[in-house]
């Protein structure tokens, strides 16, 4: 077992995966006002597709990232059209179903394409592991670690700063009021859902590159982790899913080392009934009534 | 011909008719004030105007434009922007977030930021508090912001639902007073109003609404003299 140090740096990688992943449920959230329970199959999407390319194709590493994360976001782009778009005015448990049965859907091309049994992949991140006193943190911690500050980084500039993100902020506060300004809703929400599934698509990417295995069922757990850090973070706010985020793999990182495996999933939900007790809304969710 | 001709426009909320059969229409330059009860269908008018509800039957002709196939987003780079009831601005953004949303459409940077300074000049508060989260302006404030982030759009015309709604004597004059400059600067304006005294007052002519049914029309000061009007609307 490493230093605590060590279990720490662990835990932010597998934490900034989640929270990648999580920005997706929070942003949709934010603008859709929908969970879209297939948010964790594009992980899996994109894992297949960066599996594909590079050992099917032969591609360059950078030519099969960009073919995967292009691919996810087109991929959550048509989802959204064909699924939920013609929903929005439905109930939303006739969205959660769709999006349920979407899940499912995304699952069952899967299986039928490359059948249940995982496939071995060796990870695309060729970075030597580097050693800092008798603290180790493997390449693909690393590299993890990086890339996920500059997604998350380019994103918060991306909402803050350009006209956009603005307008995907005044959308996801009042649809009929952005179309007054002549924001298009539908191109926003589109766009959203983009920048969603691309993030998902990079976790997908580090994530097969720290577990270098495939499976149809691959995106469900780190799904539904990040879907519990989104709300841990308060759904709906963009710095809450990565705080979410990066705290769920810290705790789950630390409970494994120091607690026990076992109980690891126990703690992490218990953390998660315990804030949403103190503050219903998540760490940084808006106590704002739903509007109709 | 008018600048915006309405005819024959009937508007459904399911099977209920908010508004029955409905034409009027609005010449350049003009302030048109639009009064009546609670629920007679003002708010529903300036929305099936603006393209967020679609008409069962009826034609809105904005300079040869039918509104009624153009997509809501696509309407205020036509020239016409709308001033929503409740102010509806957005609360999250800062007040210059805010203004630059209604300039949403206009794509001239160096022209924006003229507009920007002509608004802060027309609205000094909105300046001082360019920053602030917009969510945490007092309700007169936020309807200067509401209105100057449609005049960001450059409009001809302007539609206005009860900008006086909820405001303290003292900021009612103000915004009255900003209303008659819009008209003076040469903008179209249609106001939807319950303070029909003040709202007749600035208007040249004005539609009374009665349950989705125009029940009088005519020249505003004639208005103000009609003893049914003085009776229901003016209190007097
Ligand atoms: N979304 C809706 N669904 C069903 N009925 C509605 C809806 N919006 C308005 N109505 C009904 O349509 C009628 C006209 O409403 P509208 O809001 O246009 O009135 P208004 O003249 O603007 O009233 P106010 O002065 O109170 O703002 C009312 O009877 C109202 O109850
Ligand atoms: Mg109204």
């Amino acid at each position: 077992m490493g230093s605590v140090l060590e279990q720490l740096i662990n835990g932010l990688g597998t934490g900034s995966i989640y929270a990648l992943i999580a920005l997706g449920y929070t942003m949709v959230y934010g603008i859709a006002k929908m969970i879209n329970f297939a948010h964790g199959d594009i992980i899996m999407v994109g894992a297949y597709v960066l599996y594909v390319t590079v050992t099917q194709f032969k591609l360059p590493v950078i030519a099969a990232v960009a073919i995967t994360v292009t691919f996810c976001a087109v991929l959550g782009i048509t989802i959204e059209k064909i699924a939920y778009k013609p929903l929005r005015k439905a109930p939303s448990l006739a969205v959660l179903i769709t999006a349920i049965g979407m899940s499912f859907l995304l699952q069952s091309l899967a299986l039928l394409i490359f059948n249940a049994n995982p496939i071995a992949f060796k990870s695309i991140i060729d970075v030597q592991t580097v050693k800092l006193g008798n603290t180790t943190v493997s390449g693909v911690t690393l590299v993890t670690l990086i890339v996920t500050m500059i997604c998350m980084i380019t994103l918060s500039l991306f909402i803050s700063k350009t006209k956009a993100g603005s307008a995907m902020r005044a959308v996801s506060e009042d649809k009929a009021a952005a179309q007054l300004m002549g924001i298009n809703v539908n191109r926003t929400i589109s766009m959203t859902f983009a920048i969603g599934s691309a993030l998902a698509a990079v976790a997908g990417i580090l994530f097969v590159c720290q577990y270098q295995s495939i499976k149809p069922t691959l995106g469900a757990l780190p799904g539904i982790k990040a879907f519990v850090a989104a709300v841990l973070g308060g759904i709906g706010s963009v710095p809450g899913a990565m705080i979410g985020g990066v705290l769920l793999g810290v705790i789950e990182s630390i409970s494994k080392a120091y607690i026990s495996s076992e109980l690891t999933d126990a703690i992490v939900f218990g953390v998660l009934v315990l804030v949403l007790l103190v503050k219903p809304s998540g760490l940084l969710g808006k106590n704002r009534i739903e509007k109709v | 011909m008018a600048m915006l001709t309405i005819k024959d426009l009937n508007v459904y909320y399911g099977v209920i008719q908010a508004i029955k059969g409905i034409s009027f229409e609005v010449n350049e330059g003009e302030v048109i004030a639009l009064i009546g009860a609670n629920g007679a269908g003002k708010t529903t008018i300036l929305h099936t105007i603006t393209g967020l509800i679609t008409p069962k039957a009826g034609s809105i002709d904005f300079e040869g434009n039918d509104l009624v196939k153009i997509p809501a987003h696509k309407i205020v780079s036509l020239g016409m922007a709308h001033v929503p009831e409740g102010r509806r601005i957005f609360a999250e953004l800062t007040v210059l977030e805010n203004l630059k949303m209604g300039a949403y459409t206009r794509s001239d940077k160096k022209e924006m930021e003229n507009t920007l300074e002509m608004i802060y000049k027309r609205f000094p508060r909105l300046k001082e508090r360019k920053n602030q989260i917009a969510g945490t302006l007092s309700g007169g404030e936020q309807q200067m912001l509401a209105m100057g982030r449609a005049l960001m759009s450059h409009p001809r015309i302007i539609l206005m639902d009860e900008p006086s709604m909820g405001l303290s004597p003292l900021f009612v004059s103000e915004i009255f007073d900003i209303i008659r400059e819009i008209s003076e600067s040469g903008t179209t304006v249609l106001l939807v109003e319950q303070n029909a005294k003040k709202a007749l007052s600035i208007a040249d002519r004005a539609y009374v609404l009665e349950t989705g049914n125009i029940v009088l029309s005519g020249d505003a000061k004639e208005l103000m003299n009609d003893d049914s009007v003085k009776k229901a609307y003016l209190g007097e």
